[in-house]
């Protein structure tokens, strides 16, 4: 564990050392989670409250963005809408990188055949097209925010196998890995103590990188109808409904594809920023 | 040709896995398929039919068997909405998809590259910060959010395009304005992966002896970045072109619903609303035997680019 809070306080000195947009993109990404986390408090009206005299009003003072076909306030539902893109894009990270971890060190440890089966599937599954599969996925399971995550978490569980096998092949041949196992020490202690510690750093960088187009893929599966059912907010649902009626009401869908942009900058800001602060090739260079 | 022949050869077990794979994917629907396709007022006759249509009440071995002998004929099943062939329907709006796919990748390549290359020959400059924004901003951008913006701004409101897509017998200028824009929205999201790899890619050739050795030769500053550093850096260029076409694929579904024009992605459309699973099985065929040709395209750009792969 120490070794981790030790690459990622080096990653902080990094990024205060001249990453202005990873800066920019931690203070953006705080900035929307606390909106997310705040939402009962600082939504001006409710999302889901019907109000058929005001629908379609442009932005006024009153809805700041503007209100939809059934008069609900545009800014409360993008506030509430912010709550499902990041919890979807967080789970459904965190499942891909706890399964693809295991998979990835288990498979570049054993090695053999079980790695060769486990490194074909993962070659399949990273040449389909991963909205493509996420639709597949969501489509074969049912809409759900539930099945949204497993789908989304599906798809980006390859890299991380990836991601974490080829670390794994080095380390299980170095000599500490070796002193550990002439001490006795289990296959799994091996995996678990000496093995992913070494690795955890990089695959939480990819992580934050990985959630970004988690949030993009959660966008586009709910736009095309395979997310969250209606009423509930989402983003994807919104540009989806504010697209029917792109003619008449401009901000119905541009609004939120705002916020979707915002968030995915976000996230791929500070992505690129801890991974430029963690690549050792990359910090020679600069 | 040897070698485009071996490689072939490599990707038709690929291709067996892929199909396979959808063949499980499609069949985890959870419950019974056909009460799942007809909703729940389905009559126990209607339900039996579909049943014996899709070939259900057989085993599964027996179902993937026919599954692969269709497939191996060409058949990729029965639209269960339109009753027609799924090859039929595909064939039909095929062109148009292609004509988008490569109009974008074009537009991607002509505006990447030199993006790419300016970025690199200006490291640390505002070129090079321009360049990086850009890919920035066209990586987070996701492809309905960018088309549905292009769409309001510059065929709504400043009306230079059409805002439904292809008619069937429009002449070919309207045709390449009815492609400009989709094509447009795909081919800068795409510029940036482009710009941003070969970016990446230059800066590590810059940095080879060979290349301080034109230099001090007093080789031109274009020629030293085009004929000595680009030609040694497009391997990596190859590569995430190659990798970038199954997100192309994906990229072009939302950019066709978004667009309106008829093409692979409205067919998926249409499937995913009307739970039309033959339709949704025999399309990710399709686009899995795209991916797998571009894979396949892909190696045998490397050899033709790099004579050490071909001889290997």
């Amino acid at each position: 564990m120490s070794s981790i809070v030790l690459r990622l306080s080096e990653a902080g000195r990094f990024m205060s050392r001249g990453g202005a947009f990873a800066w920019a993109g931690l203070a953006l990404l705080a900035v929307i989670v606390l909106v997310a986390i705040l939402a009962p408090v600082i939504a001006p009206h409710d999302p889901l409250t019907q109000d058929i005299v005001n629908q379609f009003l442009p932005p006024s003072s009153e809805f700041w963005l503007g209100t939809d076909s059934y008069g609900r306030d545009v800014l409360s539902r993008i506030i509430y809408g912010a709550r499902i893109s990041l919890i979807v894009g967080l789970l459904s990270i965190l499942i891909a990188m706890s399964v693809g971890t295991v998979l990835g060190v288990l498979s570049g440890y054993i090695g053999g055949r079980f790695d060769a089966f486990v490194m074909a599937v993962v070659d399949l599954m990273l040449s389909f097209p991963s909205l493509l599969l996420g639709m597949l996925v969501a489509a074969v399971l049912g809409a759900s925010l539930e099945n949204l995550i497993i789908a989304i978490a599906v798809t980006e569980i390859a890299p991380f196998v990836r991601l974490a096998r080829a670390p794994t092949l080095v380390l299980k041949e170095q000599d500490f890995v070796q002193a550990a196992r002439s001490l006795g020490c289990g296959h799994g202690r091996i995996m678990r103590v000496h093995i992913l510690p070494n690795l955890i750093s990089d695959i939480l960088v990819m992580g934050s990188l990985w959630m970004a187009t988690a949030i993009r893929t959660e966008a586009s599966l709910s736009f095309i109808g395979l997310g969250v059912k209606p009423p509930t907010a989402t983003w994807g649902g919104m540009i989806r409904e504010g697209f029917e009626n792109i003619l008449d009401a401009w901000w119905l869908a541009v609004f939120p594809s705002v916020f979707v942009f915002l968030t995915v900058l976000a996230l791929n800001l500070l992505g690129d920023g801890l991974r430029d602060a963690t690549d050792p090739k990359l910090r020679q260079r600069d | 040709m040897k070698y485009a022949l071996k490689r072939i050869s490599l990707g038709l077990p690929t291709l067996l896995a892929m199909f396979t794979a959808i063949f499980v994917i499609i069949r985890i629907v959870p419950g019974d398929a056909a009460a799942v396709i007809l909703g729940d007022q389905a009559s126990a006759g209607a339900l039996e039919a579909l049943r014996q249509q899709l070939g259900l009440n057989e085993p599964l071995s027996q179902q993937y068997l026919g599954f692969l002998t269709g497939l191996l004929q060409g058949d990729l099943g029965t639209s269960l909405v339109t009753k027609r062939p799924v090859l039929d329907e595909a064939l039909r709006v095929l062109p148009n998809t292609i004509e988008l796919a490569v109009a974008s990748i074009l537009v991607g390549l002509v505006l990447g590259l030199p993006l790419g290359v300016c970025a690199a020959t200006n490291r640390n400059a505002w070129p090079d910060y321009v360049g990086r924004l850009f890919s920035l901003v066209g990586l987070s951008l996701p492809a309905f959010v960018s088309g549905i913006l292009l769409l309001l701004a510059f065929a709504i409101q400043l009306r230079w395009f059409p805002v439904i897509g292809t008619t069937q017998n429009a002449g070919p200028w309207d045709r390449l304005l009815a492609v400009a824009l989709p094509a447009l929205n795909l081919g800068v999201i795409m510029s940036a992966y482009v710009a941003r790899v070969t970016r990446a890619s230059m800066l590590s050739t810059l940095g080879e002896d060979y290349v301080r050795t034109a230099k001090a030769k007093g080789a031109a500053p274009m020629t030293l970045a085009l004929r000595h550093v680009l030609s040694n850096s497009l391997l990596p260029i190859i590569t995430v072109v190659g990798l970038y076409f199954g997100t192309l694929i994906g990229n072009a579904v939302l950019t066709e619903i978004v667009f309106n024009r008829p093409g692979l992605g409205r067919l998926i459309l249409g499937a995913l609303n009307t739970r039309d699973y033959t339709m949704l099985q025999g399309l990710m065929i399709i686009f899995a035997s795209f991916v797998v040709l571009a894979n396949i395209l892909t190696d045998l750009a490397y050899a033709a680019v790099d004579p050490r792969i071909r001889t290997a």
